[in-house]
């Protein structure tokens, strides 16, 4: 157990406590003191894994925690109002990835995300969020419809990955990922993605073409989950918390890698002990991206948006030659 | 509510797996002269005759970037573009470096694709080969931006652009950043959109994961040789996340092609033939009208 953890359960026994009008005072103050004196202690005391490796891993336990708010809870608490939108108008409805109009501040707008369940039952009828081929196509239909009517577009990550089985190859998930990324970069409309939970790998990007990505404090996005990077590249899946950290994918590590624009700061407690609290600050960093977003002209939106994503990677190349590309780039868009 | 494990390491996502366990096909010509696939007798001379197709049951081996281009291009004429970007390690991912030299050193290039400026049939075109040898054919940051600028080439010089992909997906090494080539190549496609530029796609053995899902999958015709593996997901993830069995090899090509992703499947013989007559239906003229 680390230091978070643990002072993590003393705020969760104080508020139980308080709850229940126990007094378990005294305990508490004597957990406090031990843990002050293990931090002094140092860092070995308190944890025997390595800091940044806690870190990340943690991040990812968050990020997949059962209380996590979904997509839809964030609606409720973000919206002023929102109706769902059903079907891909090609094959089906797809539970793991909804989407609509809203109201936010008045303003509408269009909206989709993928659709965790918060219980057995639910994700079985969710499909863990795991999208198919028709959600990817749901969700380009209401952005196409989104453009039309000059609505905002707000999309929610939140997936393992997009589903891997026969039924996703037999419609084409592939294709419906890489046509979603092409047609993302040319709606003349704000766009704002945020990563809520998990941000799985193609099952993520496939929705997350966009002007501003923000991100959750506790969420991970990731090429591979951690297991699966420890299962290939290091030939073993328990290392999943060891490949976690190698693969960077803390919402600082991607703020330095200018994949996500901005880090939503949750509530002391997580968003998963306080749903109203994080679906808040997430509301005010949507608010403050659209009306960043609100005072560029579409070709300047189009310009940056195509800029930011032709731009992303880090190689060796001279400088110079570097960017008297990307200024010829322009010319094409 | 706590999760059980299997829950909890749902979807491995969309990466480079090792596609195919199996030993490399050439060297067993080599060794045992006999095809792998039907057993029949086979030399290394002979299959060269024949671009590396099995002349008795037409299994496809795979080809090396340089073999692909020198079958491709008119008299193997080709001029490299972007080979003097070099692949960094920003994640300073453990083993990398050593890895990418290994790869160096078995193929003879530097990353897993060549770019360049040729004719096919007398067209000149931009063609991007794939070489599934380095590091299975992944996806970095080189390699998204050598595509990128192939496209970006077409869209300058108003040429077609042609790519040959075969590759397990994208380079876990390279973390998020390998996943953002996915975005970064498809809105490169747009160059080509708008500046009307055909793009053609050809599969080749194997192409899955993160380039199947991005590139790949937005050719204005897309071809696939016979027998090239296609996938998003490897059958042992497939297997380990959703308790799904899905054989190796599956699905392919004529499997997509049947599903309605791909607009045909050409034998490796016929595909000079089936580009030419691309280009010569795209050229220009053939649009009348201005371009």
């Amino acid at each position: 157990m680390n230091e978070e953890l643990i002072r993590e359960k003393v705020r969760e026994l104080r508020e139980i406590a308080e709850k229940s009008s126990i007094d378990i005072s005294a305990e508490l103050s004597g957990l406090e003191q031990k843990l002050g004196a293990a931090v002094a202690a140092g860092p070995s005391a308190v944890s025997a894994v390595p800091p940044v490796e806690n870190e990340a891993w943690r991040r990812v336990e968050l990020a997949r925690h059962p209380d996590r708010p979904t997509t839809l809870q964030y609606a409720e608490r973000i919206f002023d109002d929102f109706i769902e939108l059903h079907g891909d108008r090609a094959y089906g409805d797809d539970p793991a990835l909804v989407g609509g109009i809203a109201l936010l501040n008045g303003m509408p707008v269009t909206f989709f995300g993928h659709q965790k369940g918060q219980n057995m039952k639910e994700n079985l009828a969710r499909n863990f969020g795991m999208a198919h081929p028709e959600g990817y196509r749901k969700a380009l239909r209401l952005a196409r419809q989104a453009a039309k009517f000059g609505r905002p577009i707000l999309s929610f990550v939140d997936t393992p990955g997009a589903y891997p089985g026969v039924s996703g190859e037999d419609r084409g998930i592939s294709q419906a990922i890489a046509l979603n990324m092409k047609e993302f970069s040319e709606l003349p409309v704000p766009i704002i993605a945020t990563i809520l939970g998990e941000g799985g790998s193609g099952g993520a990007i496939g929705i997350a073409v966009a002007d501003i990505v923000l991100m959750m404090e506790n969420a991970y996005y990731s090429v591979i989950t951690p297991e699966g990077c420890a299962s290939i590249l290091l030939r073993d899946s328990s290392k999943a918390r060891e490949a976690a950290a190698l693969l960077k994918l803390t919402p600082r590590d991607l703020l330095r890698f200018r994949v996500v624009d901005r880090i939503v700061s949750e509530p002391k407690e997580g968003a998963h002990r306080n749903a109203d609290g994080a679906a808040a600050a997430l509301k005010e960093d949507i608010l403050r991206s659209l009306s960043v977003l609100s005072r560029r002209s579409v070709e300047s939106l189009l310009a940056q948006r195509h800029q930011k994503f032709l731009s992303l990677g880090v190689f060796n190349e001279e400088e110079a030659r570097r960017k008297s590309l990307l200024q010829r780039l322009r010319d094409f868009f | 509510m706590k999760r059980s494990k299997g829950i909890q390491g749902w979807v491995r996502g969309l990466i480079s797996h090792p596609v195919q366990k199996k030993r490399d096909e050439r060297l067993f010509i080599d060794e045992k002269n006999s095809c792998p696939s039907c057993h029949r007798h086979l030399s290394a001379e002979e299959l060269e005759a024949t671009l590396y197709v099995c002349p008795h049951c037409q299994h496809h081996f795979r080809l090396t970037a340089w073999e692909r281009i020198r079958y491709t291009a008119d008299e193997g004429v080709f001029q490299e573009l972007s080979a003097e970007i070099e692949t960094a390690n920003p994640l300073e991912f453990p083993e990398y470096e050593e890895k990418l030299a290994a790869a160096e050193k078995k193929t003879g290039i530097k990353e897993a694709v060549v770019t360049g400026l040729c004719r096919v049939d007398g067209h000149e075109v931009v063609l991007a080969v794939m070489d599934f040898r380095f590091i299975g054919g992944s996806m970095g940051a080189v390699v998204g931006e050598k595509i990128m600028r192939a496209m970006l080439v077409g869209a300058e010089k108003k040429l077609p652009v042609i790519v040959f992909t075969s590759s397990g997906g994208a380079r876990m090494q390279e973390g998020i950043l390998s996943l953002m080539q996915m975005a970064k190549t498809a809105v490169a496609t747009q160059a080509l959109e708008k500046s009307r530029c055909p793009y053609f796609v050809v599969l080749t053995d194997p192409t899955t994961a993160g380039v199947l899902a991005s590139f790949a999958m937005l050719g204005d015709v897309t071809l696939a040789e016979p027998g090239a593996l296609m996938r998003f997901a490897g059958a042992r993830v497939v297997a380990g996340t959703i308790r799904e069995k899905v054989p190796e090899n599956f699905p392919l090509s004529q499997y997509h092609a049947e599903k309605g992703f791909i607009d045909r499947i050409v034998p490796r013989q016929e595909l000079r033939k089936t580009l030419s007559f691309l280009l010569r239906t795209h050229a220009p003229a053939a649009a009348g009208g201005s371009r």
